[in-house]
């Protein structure tokens, strides 16, 4: 149970991870530059700053959700 | 005081403190050697990741090259941050828990194979030593323009600092270093682009300030995509469609390439617990990411500035950095029509001004005509950020020979006293080797870093991956795939380089890949060959089985501190 939540866990912040930089920041940016962001068209602040912001909020999400998984799950360091 | 000895003092007072913390913290054991005992704080443990993982070319190069790119510059930003959110989720928790101190450690003892350590081994060295070339020529470079001495002993100079405190420190000193070089480099980075954002926008935040309207009311981007358009190049902000595949291809080989680079894996050794491992990458993400979201806003203040100040200027009243960074040759004006003005048009027929992208970073405070001291710290901080990659570099150079070859293949009865002796004499000899490599740059040292991301993304991270995520990957199957990924990455690097010798012509790529995207692609093949072998072949032996279930949950890595190798 404890590594099938853990997978789950991976596979939607993984998921998160590809959608914001090789969907929004790539492949979608044109799409998304028809709207604004402030001055900034959307899919080149993905591509130049959205990105990278997410990308440090899932880390601390993911960690977040492991402690409390580690600790449900009794394997947490002493 | 004038900008030279502003330079004096910023860069000696750095310098002094750095030997000062090299000498406070010593190695006295091979673990303290390898992996600083094991025992740093995860917020350190982030800001030493973050500062060797921001080379000089982060710090000097990036900036320049994503004014010139515009929106496809973005790949860099992205591949060389998205790489953390890799690391963090699928490799250094597990890596951690097992516990060993080199990732050709994991894949032996994973892969239950010598010939797969020493692959591994061979990877990491190639791709630590083409990398650390390139920093010790930085350093030079960077010494040669600023102190105002030759570029060879700029390099001199700086494998006297390195080699002083990795050889002395080992991991452990090198990371107390690293976390004052990052601070000075972060510094550095940082308060020029406050200034030059309030200047422009009036918003102290760089981040912010370059999606803001400019002192005339116009939104700085749209004034910037006007100002390219009219001259003649891409708009800057506009994608470029025909090259999306390859931004996707090259943004996929940078992150893949960061998650199996080893001197970043090594740093989650050097934590106490697994959970530490988890947030010190998040830490190390957080503290890149303050250069990484600063410098594509510095790209679009030097661009506009650039442009604005320089295109049809009269030559005879250019601003005096202008001079200054000519008589460097990185800055040129050939007045091809001699009508004394400067016009800087994307037509390479008419054009008359050359900038080297280099520049940006450096010139950027004279540009915005900042206080002395500003400059002092820009060069302050670009050696901080060379020398921290370089001495990272050297460590997982010293740690391969001394701990890989030596310890775990030619000498096993080695004492730790001997192994500590090996690894000052590998990190002494690594220092000088890189240093002279560095003096005379081989023409392909820029080019081989491509290599060097491809084989780090083709090799190691479907090898560790698998080694944690699939129980039933063998060896056979393990080492099938780095084997193809390697050989299949490097000959279409080779093959498509010309400044590698390689025939291909740039309209042959694969679905228009270029060489630095194809690691990508190299991965992919590195995971299907290997789920396929290994599913055709005996499944692994069952203490292989009980590792793999070992790493994957947090108890009990507290008890392999202890352990000693």
């Amino acid at each position: 149970m404890y590594w099938k939540t853990n997978l789950k866990y991976l596979a939607i912040l993984l998921l998160i991870w590809f959608v914001v930089s090789f969907l929004f920041g790539i492949l979608l940016a044109e799409t998304l530059n028809q709207f604004h962001l402030g001055g900034f068209p959307l899919g080149f602040w993905f591509a130049h700053q959205g990105s990278i912001y997410m990308f440090v909020i899932l880390i601390f999400v993911y960690v977040y959700l492991m402690n409390r998984l580690d600790k449900k799950f009794n394997v947490d360091e002493i | 005081m004038s900008a030279q000895t502003w330079t004096y003092i910023l860069v000696g007072g750095t310098f002094l403190v750095y030997i000062i913390i090299a000498i406070l913290s010593r190695a006295g054991s091979t673990k303290e050697f390898y992996v600083a005992g094991g025992g740093v704080s995860p917020i350190a443990n982030g800001m030493a990741t973050a500062a060797d993982w921001m080379s000089a070319a982060s710090f000097l190069s990036m900036t320049g090259l994503i004014a010139f790119m515009g929106f496809s510059g973005g790949q860099y930003l992205m591949g060389w941050t998205g790489g953390y959110v890799l690391l963090a989720l699928l490799l250094a928790p597990y890596l951690r828990k097992f516990g060993k101190f080199t990732v050709p450690d994991f894949i032996g003892e994973r892969y239950y194979s010598k010939n797969a350590r020493l692959i591994a081994l061979i990877c990491a060295l190639f791709v630590s030593f083409t990398y650390v070339v390139g920093q010790m020529k930085g350093v030079g470079v960077a010494f040669a323009r600023f102190l105002n001495v030759p570029f060879d002993t700029g390099v001199l100079i700086g494998i006297g600092i390195v080699f002083f405190y990795a050889v002395l420190g080992g991991m452990k000193g090198i990371t107390y270093t690293q976390v004052a070089q990052f601070c000075v480099l972060i510094f550095a980075f940082t308060v020029p682009a406050i200034f030059i954002s309030l200047q422009m926008t009036g918003n102290p935040i760089p981040q912010l300030g370059f999606g803001s309207r400019g002192t005339d009311g116009v939104f700085l981007l749209e004034k910037l995509n006007q100002l390219s358009v009219d001259l003649g190049f891409d708009s800057y902000t506009s994608i470029d469609k025909n090259n999306l595949i390859n931004m996707f291809f090259i943004t996929g080989a940078l992150m893949f390439g960061t998650a199996g680079l080893p001197h970043v894996i090594v740093r989650f050794f050097t934590v106490p617990r697994v959970k530490d491992a988890r947030i010190s990458a998040g830490w190390a993400l957080l503290f890149i990411a303050i250069l990484y979201t600063t410098a594509p806003a510095v790209a679009v203040f030097a661009r506009t500035n650039i442009l604005n100040s320089l295109s049809n200027a009269s030559y005879e009243d250019v601003p005096s950095w202008f001079t200054n960074w000519e008589r460097t040759g990185l800055l040129s004006f050939e007045d091809k029509n001699q009508d004394g003005t400067i016009q800087y048009l994307a037509d390479p027929a008419l054009n008359e001004l050359t900038v080297d992208q280099d520049i940006i970073v450096l010139a950027n405070p004279e540009i915005a005509n900042l206080p002395a001291w500003v400059i002092g710290l820009v060069v302050a901080g670009g050696l901080a950020a060379a020398l921290s990659t370089a001495a990272g570099l050297l460590l997982v150079i010293s740690t391969s020979i001394s701990h890989d070859l030596l310890k775990n293949y030619l000498r096993p009865d080695i004492s730790e006293k001997g192994e500590l002796y090996a690894a000052r004499v590998a990190i002494a000899v690594a220092v000088v080797a890189a240093g002279l490599a560095g003096l005379n740059p081989p023409g392909f040292v820029a080019q081989v870093v491509a290599l060097a991301f491809g084989l780090a993304a083709s090799s190691f991270f479907p090898a560790i991956i698998l080694g944690i995520f699939d129980k039933r990957m063998n060896r056979e199957g393990a080492l099938t795939g780095m084997i193809l990924g390697i050989v299949f990455t490097t000959s279409y690097i080779i093959y498509f380089k010309p400044q590698l010798g390689g025939p291909g012509l740039a309209e042959d790529f694969w679905w228009g890949i270029s060489p630095e995207g194809i690691g990508t692609l190299g991965m992919l093949l590195n995971f299907t060959v290997a789920l396929i072998v290994s599913r055709l072949t005996s499944p692994p032996p069952a203490e292989v089985v009980e590792l793999t279930e070992r790493i994957r949950t947090p108890r009990g890595s507290e008890k392999h501190t202890v352990e000693l190798h």
